[in-house]
């Protein structure tokens, strides 16, 4: 009889190593003939991907073309919508995250998100990103919490500029300040993958420039799913993009040959302006 | 107008502008060694004369490219064909830029004696100028086998340039009186070699435009 070594669920990575080259990288997320319907809608087909670990991957594609939708059942998000119903494999480390049993909250500390809009709580900037930390009780003292709150502060690039208002209301924030600040929340919890549903769609371009530099950086730390309408953005930030067209998943492909010599004339249409 | 017809609008536009540079290039040539063949210093002058024409043409398609990257932000087999023709245009300025040296010596040399004739110089010339042409039909059409059946053709001129060569060495040693015309006229080998070097380039990027692959130095 053989054993093997168990899989650690969601376990964390090695974070202080330099992240692997994408095409070397483990899967950090797996997705095998995932389709989705919004009642006796179907949105996704036959959907296949694997998201390599500690890379940038993103999603583009047109409006409705489910790439949202898909972003979604990464962290089961859509489980809220009435109707809504997954087929499929969808692993995270291996462990299918669709399975009986599977506890959602700690999945989603797991897989973060950020939305297209800030979202943050009526509340100071410290309590925003101690949120997570306090409700899943995940810090046993006062200085243990307001450690975890600076460094995901910190890792979100907000430290230097909140530093001496912790105590002030989020709301008074910018909005380029509040989506990083709804990043830091999400950091706080110590996720492994985050996604990213259009994070810079409703900034201006310094503050859009802050964002996608904070998600290069992350990527030392952190699997990035995006979905993002900005070709551009995709190209600068991704490492590898996956273009989505009526709810199935066309090519995914390096980033650098998805903008420069994709392999489906589909996408090529797309990318170049040509579609329809 | 919308996004993609204003941008195929201006790569037309491009397109359209490095043909026209490419037609100066090869006339400036072909102009330049019928300067030399049939002294004719005319002929010469307007090869020099129109030099600058040529000169803006390739300040006005780095613009256009400027332009269409900026503004346009093209990608795929867009971005390919912007970043040739960026690429291209510098050669084929540079191209015209040996034309105005072989039109430059032919002033020299049609107010002197005339030098025994060499058929490898006016081979050469011939085969560079077909290869030009070839080159620039393969870009336009997007043919990369025939850009790669040019570049074949570069080997040709490197032969009859080696035995140019040696016939001109030859030449000034037999004949030292004639050394300073003989060297006028390794120049002018030598630029045709560079020209066919240059058509290699062209072709090059040709491929590197249709199929996304870069063949250069070999790669």
């Amino acid at each position: 009889m053989t054993t093997t070594a168990p899989v650690p669920v969601l376990a964390p990575s090695g974070r202080d190593e330099p992240p692997p080259r994408p095409e070397e990288a483990p899967a950090k997320i797996s997705v095998r003939g995932l389709d989705f319907y919004y009642g006796r809608a179907q949105a996704l087909h036959a959907i296949a991907l694997d998201v390599p670990e500690r890379v940038v991957m993103a999603f583009i594609g047109p409006s409705g073309c489910g790439k949202s939708t898909f972003l979604r059942t990464l962290n089961r998000m859509n489980d809220t919508i009435p109707g809504a119903r997954a087929e499929g494999d969808v692993l995270i480390d291996g462990e299918d995250i669709y399975a009986p049993g599977v506890d959602v909250v700690e999945l989603r500390r797991k897989v973060g998100m950020v939305f297209q809009k800030s979202n943050p709580f009526p509340k100071s900037i410290f309590d925003n990103v101690a949120y997570g930390l306090r409700i899943n009780r995940l810090t046993k003292s006062k200085s243990e919490l307001h450690g975890r709150v600076e460094q995901a502060l910190r890792d979100a690039a907000l430290w230097s500029e909140v530093k001496d208002r912790l105590k002030s209301s989020a709301l008074g924030l910018s909005g380029g300040q509040q989506q990083r600040l709804c990043i830091a929340r999400a950091l706080a919890v110590r996720p492994e993958v985050v996604l990213m549903d259009e994070p810079a769609s409703a900034l201006d371009p310094i503050a859009t420039q802050k964002i996608e530099e904070l998600i290069v950086e992350l990527k030392r730390q952190y699997t990035i799913v995006i979905v993002t309408h900005n070709m551009q953005q995709a190209a600068r930030v991704s490492d590898r993009t996956a273009f989505f067209w009526l709810g199935k998943l066309v090519e995914v492909n390096e980033t650098e040959k998805m903008f420069t010599n994709p392999d489906e004339k589909l996408t090529e249409d797309y990318i170049t302006g040509r579609f329809g | 107008m919308d996004y993609h017809r204003r941008l195929d609008t201006e790569l037309d536009v491009l397109r359209d502008r490095v043909l026209v540079l490419g037609g100066e290039a090869e006339a400036a040539l072909g102009r330049a060694m019928y300067a030399l063949a049939e002294r004719d210093s005319a002929a010469a002058r307007e090869v020099l004369e129109g030099d600058d024409a040529i000169d803006r043409l390739e300040v006005e398609i780095d613009r256009l490219c400027i332009d269409v990257l900026a503004l346009r932000q093209p990608a795929a087999r867009d971005l390919r064909f912007v970043i040739s023709v960026a690429k291209i245009t510098p050669i084929l300025e540079r191209l015209a830029d040996h034309a105005c040296n072989i039109a430059r010596v032919a002033l020299d040399l049609n107010d002197e004696p005339r030098l025994r004739a060499f058929p490898d110089l006016s081979r050469m010339a011939a085969v560079a100028s077909s290869m030009l042409r070839a080159a620039l039909d393969a870009f336009t059409r997007g043919d990369a086998a025939e850009a790669r059946r040019v570049i074949g053709q570069d080997d040709e001129i490197d032969v009859m340039y080696e035995r140019l060569f040696r016939d001109l060495i030859g030449l000034m040693v037999a004949e030292p009186a004639a050394t300073p015309r003989a060297a006028r006229l390794l120049f002018v080998a030598k630029h045709l070699e560079r020209v066919a070097d240059y058509v290699t380039d062209i072709c090059e990027l040709t491929v590197y435009m249709t199929e996304a692959a870069i063949i250069k130095h070999s790669y």
